[in-house]
């Protein structure tokens, strides 16, 4: 096994970033919000209801707009 | 503690007899139908769960139980694994093959049903129905922990930390959705409901406590798990807003809120931090993690079709 620290930031192709541990994420207009999981999913998309979190809508997407 | 259900043919009426008698030598008694078999499994493996207030603790591992526990489980697998199609082929990574495999995936859906006609009456008949496995939600993949490799481990005990609410009792999502049967009026406590559980709800069951308590068949728990995050996110929001159409109680809605976004993330973890690298450990599992896939889309849709097949005739 590695030994190397695993990572706490993991980009999911065509899908969200991951985040381990806790943040607090400054959204498009400055608004703060503070990350309730071990690990949180941050929408990349764009389109998820309940940005900045993911919501899974990245999956409806045509592939090319998909992050 | 749950309440012992009604029997459902002469093999579950001997099964509960065994149970208050300490009698279990069961070896040649038949199941009489497809419920019968399947509701006597569901007896046996609530042992290992949550046990019943009128039964002896240590029958969970007599060996009349547990030899007539095995005979049911093997059928109940021989008949999964006759069914399954087979793992498909792919030529990207397996999480995309996964995700797109999952997206392929056209079987009838519950939630689009409750988000645009359902009743209320419906959805409380649902909620009954999902009350077997949803007040112990994530339980049936926590037995199958210690028996995956280290980074796997760490991978799934995340994501179930989550699921028992992160330290918080009050999260946990099993008591989320108590928290909304007691606001529609339901009861909560145990299983009340098994009696009204058809054979379907039965078998989904089955199935996972099957995969979950078996350790050769952990790569199917796995798979079974990343199939039902990945088939989570986007329906639970269809229920919430079908709970908000009918004007149904905000604790049942907040329960499927939150699985908007903890399945968003549990999906992604699943797949790859539990599947892919379970696979990368141990290749010989890949096929069970598929087998274990499909079982989840199968057993759901088998649902569907009972319940959208039943409510479209009444």
């Amino acid at each position: 096994m590695s030994t190397s620290p695993s990572p706490d930031v993991i980009v999911c192709p065509g899908g969200p970033l991951l985040l381990r541990g806790e943040h607090v994420i400054a959204d498009e207009d400055g608004v703060e919000h503070v990350t309730e999981r071990p690990v949180s999913a941050l929408c990349r998309c764009g389109k998820s209801a309940s940005r900045p979190w993911c919501d899974g809508t990245h999956k409806v997407l045509p592939e090319k707009d998909r992050p | 503690m749950s309440t012992l259900p009604k029997p459902r043919g002469p093999l579950s009426e001997a099964l509960l007899a065994a149970l208050a008698s300490g009698h279990t030598d069961l070896a040649h008694v038949d199941p009489d139908s497809p419920e019968d078999a399947a509701l006597s499994l569901w007896v046996l493996h609530e042992l290992s769960y949550r046990g019943y207030d009128a039964v002896d603790d240590r029958l969970e591992h007599d060996p009349g139980l547990v030899r007539l526990r095995g005979r049911l489980e093997d059928d109940l697998e021989r008949r999964l694994r006759e069914c399954w199609p087979g793992r498909p082929a792919y030529d990207e990574g397996f999480a995309e093959a996964f995700f797109a495999w999952v997206a392929a995936d056209d079987g009838p859906s519950l939630a689009r049903h409750v988000q645009r006609e359902a009743t209320a009456d419906q959805v409380v008949e649902l909620v009954q129905h999902r009350s077997l496995y949803t007040l112990k939600e994530a339980d049936p993949f926590t037995f199958a922990l210690p028996r995956l490799p280290a980074p796997v481990r760490a991978a799934l005990a995340e994501l179930q930390y989550d699921e028992y609410g992160g330290g918080r009792p009050e999260r946990l999502h099993a008591h989320l959705f108590a928290e909304g049967m007691a606001a529609l009026g339901l009861d909560a406590t145990g299983c009340g409901y098994v009696d009204e559980a058809p054979l379907e709800v039965l078998e989904q069951n089955n199935a996972m406590s099957l995969f979950g308590l078996n350790r050769r068949l952990r790569g199917a728990s796995m798979g079974h798990l990343a199939a039902f995050e990945a088939v989570s996110s986007l329906p639970s929001r269809q229920v919430a807003q079908g709970l908000d159409r009918l004007g149904l109680p905000a604790e049942i809605r907040a329960y499927y809120e939150e699985h908007v976004e903890a399945d968003a993330v549990h999906e992604q973890v699943a797949v790859r931090m539990i599947c892919e690298p379970l696979i990368a450990a141990e290749p010989d599992l890949e096929d069970d993690v598929w087998f274990g896939a499909w079982c989840c889309l199968d057993l759901e849709a088998r649902l569907a079709r009972h319940l959208l097949a039943k409510w479209e005739a009444a």
